[in-house]
């Protein structure tokens, strides 16, 4: 089959690999129709997170149809056309039962720190991912959803990370009527926060980034106000002129660990991988927010220590909320709001790449051109 | 301001955010949010019929924290640990937990060494790596490469000059292995 592979920093091509095969009972085997690139696969492939293998197919967003299913498969049959959410996880282990599928402790031996994720490195469980004709699914009775008819694929698509990560995001915030929210990155998970934000009642949104053009789509999109960091000084000054002093209630890290805005930060963990992650947007966020308020990560950092303010959180009484977003936890009211036309998440996606060009579009979509935001690679016919 | 008990600056009306955003408002009661609370203990509703998952057979043996009691039921099963990389993976693996940042450390460093040797071995096959295609370098051209970044004041800009020297680094390196053994070997070839 054809399948990316990871061949070193910044380095990505398509070749023939062996296609996958059913390992475990409950095992799928899934025809990948579109999958997605997203942001945390930057981190991979510039080289940040920890036992990333040359040879690795990456890709943790994908839909597709299921070719194969093992013996103890009973919800899933050859030709259903599945969502696949990012997180591989068991169903039954301590974690899962109490709904922290992000956490699962029966899926990944490499780290007990974070639970399996497809195609993202061995310290996530060393599954390779979607961005392939064909993908190894565990635990199909439990992680993959049958596409609802009335859905359109690319909006299933976003729905195996990017809009259910951005809301969760959200709900990490625990907002409350009448909240000033700011979320660092106007990325897709951003946006997605940003939207989601206003649906728990947020009064105001302010949204923040260096790139003009995903701004205008914060604005556009998301009914943000949007702040360009490069064009103050201070942006944690301008968050408290801008608030009355107070400092937000609530502030989003939907940036992560490539993180701009101070280039010491961004050279020792982007570049010397010498941290997890570049903490600029994290620090911010400690520093915009007002003092009791609540910090919401659910920007990716790799596992190794990154140089965060945690002295201002602590003075300032701060609540820090994070995780990976447990994703098919979020479905049914993410439909509903699909379905009422509250969210229209396919809305962000800028491009669509052939598989075999997938090179292109790792590299479009690093290096911020055209105006990329969401670059989608068509893999098969549906 | 915040010096007295009021909140400093008043937002817009509840009425005139519903009446502007579509679905303002639709999860203000946490009851309706999914992730409300933190841990629902509900084992019924994600579809395992299991209490332990079936044991993925260990083909092969399979590095894992020392962090985990035993082998985690379901595992994937990609790129297994090769080579020198290899090794220095199941060092990291079996020496340090994840608190160490030895155990992190070594990793990156095992990544640094994979891909060193995997362009040195590629240049031995009919499919050797290709940095010009693999970075994907040749769709500036179709993309806008000007106009996407001159006249912004993109952040990145600052260090983007960095990246090449991040690509080429692997193949500088293979270069100097190829030669010191080359010398190596010449001196040997001497003696």
């Amino acid at each position: 089959m054809r399948a990316m592979v990871y061949r070193g920093p910044y380095k990505v091509r398509v070749e023939e690999k062996d296609r996958p095969r059913i390992e475990h009972p409950n095992d799928a085997i899934v025809r990948v129709t579109v999958a997605a690139i997203c942001g945390s696969d930057l981190h991979l492939y510039h080289g940040m997170m920890p036992d990333t293998r040359v040879g690795m197919t990456f890709g943790h967003e994908f839909i597709g149809v299921v070719e194969e299913v093992g013996s103890s498969v009973q919800n899933l049959k050859r030709g259903d056309r599945v969502m696949v959410p990012f997180n591989i996880f068991c169903g039954s282990c301590y974690f899962c039962v109490r709904g922290l599928y992000s956490n699962c402790h029966n899926v990944n031996p490499n780290a007990t720190a974070v639970g399996g994720i497809y195609g993202y490195s061995h310290t996530s469980g060393g599954y390779d991912g979607g961005q392939s004709e064909y993908v190894r699914v565990p635990f199909a009775d439990v992680g993959p959803t049958i596409i609802p008819e009335w859905l359109h694929q690319e909006d299933a698509l976003m729905l195996t990370d990017a809009l259910p990560t951005g809301y969760f995001g959200a709900q990490l915030g625990d907002i409350v009527e009448g909240d000033t929210v700011v979320v660092f990155g106007a990325g897709p998970v951003g946006l997605f926060a940003a939207k989601s934000s206003w649906l728990m009642g947020a009064g105001r949104v302010i949204v923040i980034d260096h790139l003009e053009y995903r701004l205008a789509k914060a604005r556009s999109f998301a009914q943000a106000e949007t702040y360009n960091f490069t064009e103050y000084k201070d942006i944690v000054v301008e968050m408290k002129k801008t608030t009355g002093f107070l400092g937000a209630d609530v502030v989003i890290d939907a940036v992560g660990a490539e993180a701009d805005g101070n280039l010491l930060q961004h050279i020792t963990a982007a570049k010397l991988k010498l941290q997890g992650g570049s903490p600029i947007a994290l620090n911010w966020a400690i520093d915009s927010v007002r003092k009791g308020g609540t910090v919401s990560v659910v920007g990716a950092y790799g596992p190794l220590f990154s140089a965060v303010k945690f002295g201002d959180a602590m003075n300032k009484g701060l609540t820090l909320r994070m995780n990976q977003c447990p994703v098919k936890r979020q479905w049914p009211r993410l439909f509903e709001h699909i379905q009422n036309g509250y969210l229209k998440p396919n809305d962000i996606v800028t491009h669509r790449i052939p598989l075999e060009q997938i090179a292109e579009g790792y590299h479009i979509f690093s290096a911020k051109l055209d105006d990329c935001i969401k670059p989608v690679i068509v893999v098969s016919a549906a | 301001m915040p010096y007295t008990a009021k909140k400093p600056l008043a937002p817009p009306s509840s009425p005139e955010l519903r009446a502007r955003i579509p679905g303002w408002g639709a999860d203000l009661d946490p009851a309706n949010r999914p992730s409300v609370p933190r841990e629902r203990y509900d084992p019924d509703v994600t579809g395992a019929h299991w209490d332990l998952p079936e044991q993925q057979p260990e083909t092969r043996p399979r590095e894992r924290s020392i962090e985990h009691q035993r082998l985690t039921p379901v595992f994937g099963t990609s790129t297994p640990p090769k080579g020198i990389s290899g090794a220095m993976r199941r060092y990291a693996y079996g020496r340090f937990s994840e608190a160490r940042a030895a155990h992190w450390l070594t990793l990156i460093a095992a990544d640094r060494v994979d891909a060193v040797g995997s362009h040195l071995r590629s240049s031995l096959t009919l499919h050797p790596d290709n940095p010009v295609t693999e970075t994907g370098v040749l769709s500036e051209w179709r993309h806008k490469p000007v106009s996407s970044r001159a006249g912004s004041r993109r952040a990145d800009l600052h260090h983007n000059w960095m990246d090449p020297f991040i690509v080429v680094g692997p193949w500088i390196a293979a270069a100097g292995i190829i030669w010191l053994a080359a010398r190596t070997l010449a001196r040997v070839g001497r003696r």
